[in-house]
């Protein structure tokens, strides 16, 4: 028997193109988010409501990641900010790769903010840093209010939580409460929004966090 | 789905490191794996066997050690297990708690039936 050793990330490859993406956008002085949640959590419409109201002062583009369609790429465009859709083809994550070859099509020098909607996951999307400065994990209040417990390592590895849809309050058997005491108990720093994409409660707390972290200095 | 590309990654770095006319001399690959890396060791071991079937690294082994998530009380002092995901320190209470391990997802090491082979 002989012994090779190795001691080597297995994720080695996605960190390395990671950290070169984290050089490309810090080096155009962008701030950068890769929101995350489960499908159907509300990322896209969170991203509408935080365009429609931050355009006016902050120069955004979108990089969109699916499992199919460019749907979500066509709703931000609408919007009139650059949007580039990742379409995996089956794959449940972005990995830095994808998003690397994403970036050299956008124009870094003309932007203030980089917004990564990563594949509906609460799962892989974990593992794989993509160069973002931090991640938004997006939990809807239909998902249930155990929703942290369940799916903890993306609790723990992201900076920020938006309990969206609290608009449904009354009609589901969520306790805002205790989705925070959860939420808390596997990441104490996490800094937490709620809101409401239909009544936009909550949306300009949230966007005024946002916008301080993604202005240039002057 | 998840441990299939992760698995994917550890047959890459496999490869990488050993030539393919030894590759059929494989017999196990060790990986460490954190209890917070989210990887289910039972499927990362179906997704590689899965891979490397009817490959010359058919007959490797994956050889999983798990390692606990271990954290530091920045308050106590105290080190404790963060079994099922619960950070508070269960000496003070406090919530000030460092991670000092289980995250890892790393290959340690493989091993070959044969002659050592120069890696690149």
């Amino acid at each position: 028997m002989s012994v090779i050793t190795i001691e080597r990330k297995v994720l080695e490859k996605n960190d390395e193109i990671a950290r070169l993406n984290r050089a490309l956008i810090e080096g155009h002085g962008l701030f950068s988010i890769n929101i995350v949640s489960s499908p159907g959590a509300g990322k896209t419409s969170i991203l509408e409501r935080t365009i429609e109201r931050l355009r006016g002062s902050v120069r955004i583009a979108v990089i969109e990641g699916d499992v199919q369609t460019d749907f979500d790429a066509q709703r931000v465009a609408r919007y009139g900010v650059p949007a580039i859709q990742i379409v995996t083809h089956g794959g449940c994550h972005l990995e830095a790769k994808l998003v690397q070859d994403a970036l050299a099509r956008l124009d870094l020098k003309e932007l203030d903010l980089l917004v990564i909607e990563n594949v509906g996951n609460l799962v892989c999307p974990a593992n794989y840093d993509l160069g973002e400065a931090l991640k938004v994990v997006v939990l809807s209040t239909t998902e249930g209010d155990d929703k942290p417990l369940k799916y903890p390592v993306m609790f723990r590895n992201a900076s920020v939580l938006i309990i969206n849809k609290t608009d449904l309050l009354p009609y589901v058997s969520c306790d805002l409460e205790t989705v925070r005491r959860n939420a808390l108990q596997i990441n104490p720093q996490l800094r937490i929004f709620e809101t409401s994409c239909t009544t936009q409660t909550g949306i300009p707390e949230w966007c005024r966090w946002l916008e301080e972290r993604s202005r240039r200095p002057s | 789905m998840h441990e299939l590309s992760i698995a994917q990654n550890i047959v890459e770095i496999v490869e990488h490191y050993v030539p393919e006319p030894a590759r059929s001399d494989v017999r196990s690959v060790r990986v460490r794996v954190g209890g917070l890396s989210g990887i289910v060791p039972e499927s990362l071991e179906f997704s590689f066997s899965a891979i490397v079937a009817g490959t010359p690294l058919g007959s490797a082994r994956l050889n999983i050690e798990r390692v606990p998530a271990i954290c530091r009380c920045e308050d106590c002092s105290m080190e404790f297990e963060a079994a099922d995901f619960v950070f508070a320190c269960p000496g003070c209470g406090g919530m000030h708690t460092r991670l000092i391990s289980g995250s890892d997802l790393h290959v340690v090491d493989i091993e070959l039936e044969e002659v050592p082979v120069q890696g690149p």
